[in-house]
């Protein structure tokens, strides 16, 4: 509560009010009032949701912010809220992210744009939502409900073959949830009538029960994460949706499945997720390994940085299963990191098609010769996606690796091929776009970033580096949550 | 010999709608063509003073009359309320297609009302006699409804299947209820259900009873197997009748269930229970594939009443009273969509022109977001996906399945409905990312603006307070039992 305000609804509810009042603005005709309404709108989200961070209590592990009223009390559901050290860096980064995503279609969006805008406010409110959700239903309605947005964007804005991608999407992350909301209503019988997560982390489950429920999480997590074999569907999302919707899905959906799996499968399944923690080790490594080595043979500039995208968080759930601190804590900075560094790779490659109309590496050389603010731009969020040290990629998996070696050398060792992969993608694409003779006269005809790209950039520049140096910030807020997280999975619940 | 005169009051509104429709049959002939808005008015009129009627005489406690053959309880008085709002809709929805085409006649009025009276009946009835009477006053209107269109082949030869095979249902379940009479020596819901708490000797002739009794039900629900009248007659029958098939009726059907099955042969449940599992899978499985295929918008909407009949249906196997509310709570957000949907697609034929291919929808966005956005509002509810009331439901039921052991049903049933998210999906995706066909303005009354935008909305805001909709089923059934 602040001044008797519920924090947590107005962090969720603002933005959707904003999404309303910006459909509300009608036709393209107005569309400049769409813009700026929804670019204050999101400032607004962002301000609103400072005092989570200023008023957070990192000492202790409970819910904080906490609201709760009877919502059909049928099924005794409740609207319940609340933010602990995991949730609360997530609602930061999506908020923080929100007015870059406004910002990058300010002059590319022409068409529908007060839809555009609306959407991309309700998407924000609705994943606000699925983080601080403490109610099964509450949670699954949010999560459901953020498809709806993305869909369309993808679907109304996206490149030639967007149909195809945004069908893909939708199918493919409503097939992991259902099965999620079949283990829901059974947890919901086997603790008599409850659809509070907090008392399903305390549900005795035998282990064939625990492993099954493991299961159902896993496709609805893993799909959105994603995790390899399930990820087929991120590379073809990306390609076709919009600037703005490639950075939403990296920076923030990707986070929903992460955040899942601390949320439901470690807690409420301890016993499931250390009988098949090297299952999941083992499929992290191959996102880690394999994805990187397909990021290598990309042609296209979007879905390299999609794999990129792939591998990086088959460090955030490599990290989930070491069980240890230096694992989950690292896997939660990387997922902050990552949301800053894809968002910014995604921008930055949003700049170049915005002027070329192609995302094809080969169409693109000397691009430094034209545009050597945005070069430099570009090498920062390069190194960082490569995992500079000084840059917050490096923080992340240097701390998942450090966890790793404690389980395995081999693990580790495996983990860290990735700092020679991903150096290897990222700065050979890099080499081949920036770098070399000038590739053809549209190259030629290039023009540097304007101011507005410079301020989205360079705030995010800022980030990542702040995050790179001094982590401290982040990884005290999250200290206490995931010692008590830890703590609570070493527990037996069968 | 005394004679009692019966208890009337339990049955006022049954007995006002009767005088209405003698009423309207006779205004119409003097009105003529040019004041036939006399008669819609005298229609709505019959519907509102029903309502009123129920809501008035509205009581917890059931009381029965005529021999214990009419019931009139809470369960009753909730489900007529909701028949006559939606018949009401109906009537709104379908005034200007149905008089572009030529089919606004008397008749029109006389048979929508004697339906109503039979699904009335329907809902009333505690003797397997009433039952069938209001049945087949049900079905017969809808028979001659369908086939108003005189001149249209396609409406004929709906109505011809529609009527044969109803016909063949109808005889399904005499043959049955004549079987539960030989083992059970009587026809009463309730006599029937004592007889079988006691123990019967002859369990076999009772149980091919039932088994008849079941194929009847699922005729009438349009459940696969036995579901293939459905998308001929959906798509046969003009757009309009559709509607009205399409939804009061799947109300009657379900206080028919419930006092066939549940009242009357609720002891049996081991028996029954196994065969509306297998007519539960097998409607999803069939209402969900075959959908895909489909390319006409009402052929696709009968396959997807197919699968959504195979989620009531689901809600009846756990038999208790959670799984039944949830079966009502299902089916009356099902009309509500329903309502709205085939509403909608009745807004997008224009005089002459007959929207019936999927393909209709394209570019809708971009001809009117309005109309674009609440179809869309109805598709992700069909398909099930939250903040929209058909997730409510369709949690409902499932949350009933599970409780009731059937876990891999559930599973199943899940799988199915992503399948079927599909065709709904397609919808949004030619209404939204396609590029419209023609940009012929969408001209529509401003009473049926106004009821399709409190239709449309309903369906979202009943999603994100689902507590009154839920409440009111469990209420029904609970007093009810």
């Amino acid at each position: 509560m602040l001044f008797g305000i519920p924090l947590l609804s107005l962090i969720i509810w603002l933005p959707i009010v904003f999404g309303i009042v910006v459909f509300a603005t009608g036709g393209d005709r107005n569309a400049q009032l769409a813009r700026w309404v929804a670019l204050a709108g999101s400032i607004l989200g962002f301000l609103v949701a400072i005092p989570l961070y200023t008023g957070f209590d990192p000492s202790t592990s409970a819910m904080q912010f906490v609201e709760e009223h009877a919502w059909f009390e049928r099924f005794n559901v409740n609207y319940h809220l609340g933010v602990d050290g995991i949730s609360m860096p997530l609602i930061l980064l999506n908020c923080f992210i929100t007015p870059f995503v406004v910002v990058a279609g300010w002059q590319v969006i022409q068409e529908r744009v007060s839809q555009y805008m609306g959407a991309f406010m309700m998407m924000s409110g609705i994943v606000n939502g699925v983080f601080a959700a403490l109610d099964a239903v509450l949670f699954y309605v949010f999560w459901e409900a953020s498809l709806i947005p993305m869909f369309l964007i993808i679907g109304i804005w996206g490149g030639p073959n967007r149909v195809y991608a945004a069908i893909k999407f939708f199918l493919y992350t409503l097939m992991g949830s259902l099965l999620m909301l079949i283990a829901f209503i059974y947890l919901y019988q086997s603790s008599g009538g409850s659809f509070s997560i907090a008392d399903y982390h305390q549900l005795p489950i035998p282990l064939d029960v625990q492993i099954l429920i493991f299961i159902a999480f896993l496709l609805a997590f893993a799909v959105k994460v994603p995790m390899w074999p399930v990820h087929t569907w991120l590379p073809d999302a990306h390609v076709e949706a919009p600037t703005g919707g490639s950075v939403v899905l990296a920076a923030i959906m990707l986070k929903l499945g992460g955040y899942g799996f601390l949320r439901f499968s470690l807690p409420i399944t301890p016993d499931a997720s250390h009988y098949l923690a090297e299952m999941m080790i083992v499929l992290s490594l191959i996102a880690v390994v394999y994805i990187g080595l397909i990021a290598l043979m990309q042609a296209d500039m979007k879905k390299l940085i999609a794999y990129s995208s792939i591998a990086h968080m088959g460090f955030v759930t490599l990290g989930f299963f070491l069980f240890n601190a230096y694992g989950i804590e690292g896997a939660m900075v990387q997922m902050i990191s990552h949301g800053f560094i894809s968002g910014a790779m995604f921008l930055c490659v949003g700049v170049l098609y915005d002027r070329l109309h192609s995302r094809q590496i080969a169409d693109y050389g000397g691009v430094v010769n034209k545009m050597p603010v945005f070069a430099a731009f570009f090498m920062l969020f390069a190194m960082a996606n490569a995992g500079l040290p000084g840059t917050s990629g490096f923080v992340g998996e240097f701390m998942v690796i450090m966890g790793a070696v404690k389980i395995n050398f081999w693990y580790a060792f495996l983990a860290a091929t990735t700092l020679i992969f991903g150096a290897a993608y990222t700065l050979w694409m890099y080499k081949r776009v920036i770098f070399g003779a000038i590739a053809s006269p549209a190259v030629e005809e290039l023009q540097d970033i304007s101011k507005r790209e410079f301020m989205i950039l360079a705030i995010l520049a800022l980030a990542v580096l702040w995050l790179g140096v001094y982590p401290f910030p982040l990884t005290e807020v999250m200290h206490a949550t995931v010692d008590n997280l830890l703590e609570h999975v070493a527990n037996s619940k069968l | 010999m005394n004679f009692l005169s019966p208890d009337f009051s339990p049955a006022y509104s049954e007995i006002f709608i009767l005088l209405m429709v003698c009423l309207v049959m006779l205004v119409d002939l003097a009105a003529g063509e040019k004041r036939r808005y006399i008669t819609y008015g005298l229609t709505q009129a019959a519907l509102i003073g029903c309502a009123l009627l129920t809501f008035v005489t509205f009581s917890e406690e059931a009381t029965l009359t005529f021999s214990g053959m009419f019931v009139d309880d809470a369960m009753a008085d909730i489900l007529k309320l909701m028949v006559f709002a939606t018949v009401a809709a109906v009537l709104i929805y379908s005034h200007t297609y149905v008089r572009d085409r030529g089919i606004l006649t008397g008749e029109f009025f006389c048979l929508v009302l004697f339906a109503t009276l039979g699904m009335m009946v329907m809902i009333s009835a505690s003797h397997f006699l009433t039952l069938y009477i209001g049945l087949e006053l049900l079905s017969l209107s809808l028979y001659a409804l369908v086939a108003l269109r005189r001149d249209s082949l396609m409406a004929t030869e709906a109505a011809m299947k529609f009527f044969v095979l109803g016909a063949l249902a109808s005889g399904f379940l005499l043959y049955g209820m004549s079987m539960v009479y030989g083992a059970t020596g009587s026809l009463h819901v309730h006599k029937v259900a004592e007889v079988i708490t006691g123990g019967v000797s002859n369990h076999e002739v009772l149980v091919v009873g039932l088994v008849f009794i079941v194929a009847g039900i699922a005729f009438k629900l349009s459940a696969a197997p036995f579901h293939m009248w459905a998308p001929d007659v959906y798509q046969g029958a003009p757009t309009a009748i559709t509607l009205f098939i399409g939804s009061a009726p799947k109300l009657a059907a379900f206080a028919f269930v419930m006092r066939l099955l549940i009242d009357g042969l609720g002891d049996l449940v081991a028996d029954w229970q196994g065969m509306l599992v297998i007519l539960a899978v097998l409607s999803l499985t069939v209402g969900n594939i075959a959908a895909i295929a489909q390319t006409n918008i009402k052929r696709m909407l009968a396959y997807s009443t197919i699968s959504h009949m195979g989620f009531v249906i689901l809600g009846f196997i756990s038999a208790d009273w959670n799984g039944y509310s949830s079966a009502l709570f299902y089916v009356i957000t099902y009309v509500l969509m329903t309502l709205g949907i085939f509403a909608l697609i009745m807004i997008l034929c224009r005089n002459g022109f007959e929207a019936e291919e999927i393909s209709d929808f394209k570019g809708l966005s971009k001809r009117n977001a309005w109309y674009a956005f609440l179809t869309m509002i109805l598709m992700f509810s069909l398909a099930g996906i939250p903040p929209m009331v058909g997730f409510y439901a369709k949690l409902a039921v499932l949350q009933a399945v599970v409780n009731a052991g059937f876990v891999w049903i559930a599973v199943a049933a899940v799988i199915f409905s992503l399948i079927g998210a599909f065709y709904y999906l397609r919808i949004v995706k030619l209404m939204y990312f396609d590029a419209p066909e023609t940009d012929e303005p969408i001209t529509v009354r401003s009473d049926v603006k106004l009821l399709i935008s409190v239709n449309g909305l309903a369906v979202l805001l009943l999603g994100i307070f689902p507590q009154s909709l839920m409440g009111l089923s469990l209420y029904a059934i609970q007093n009810s039992m």
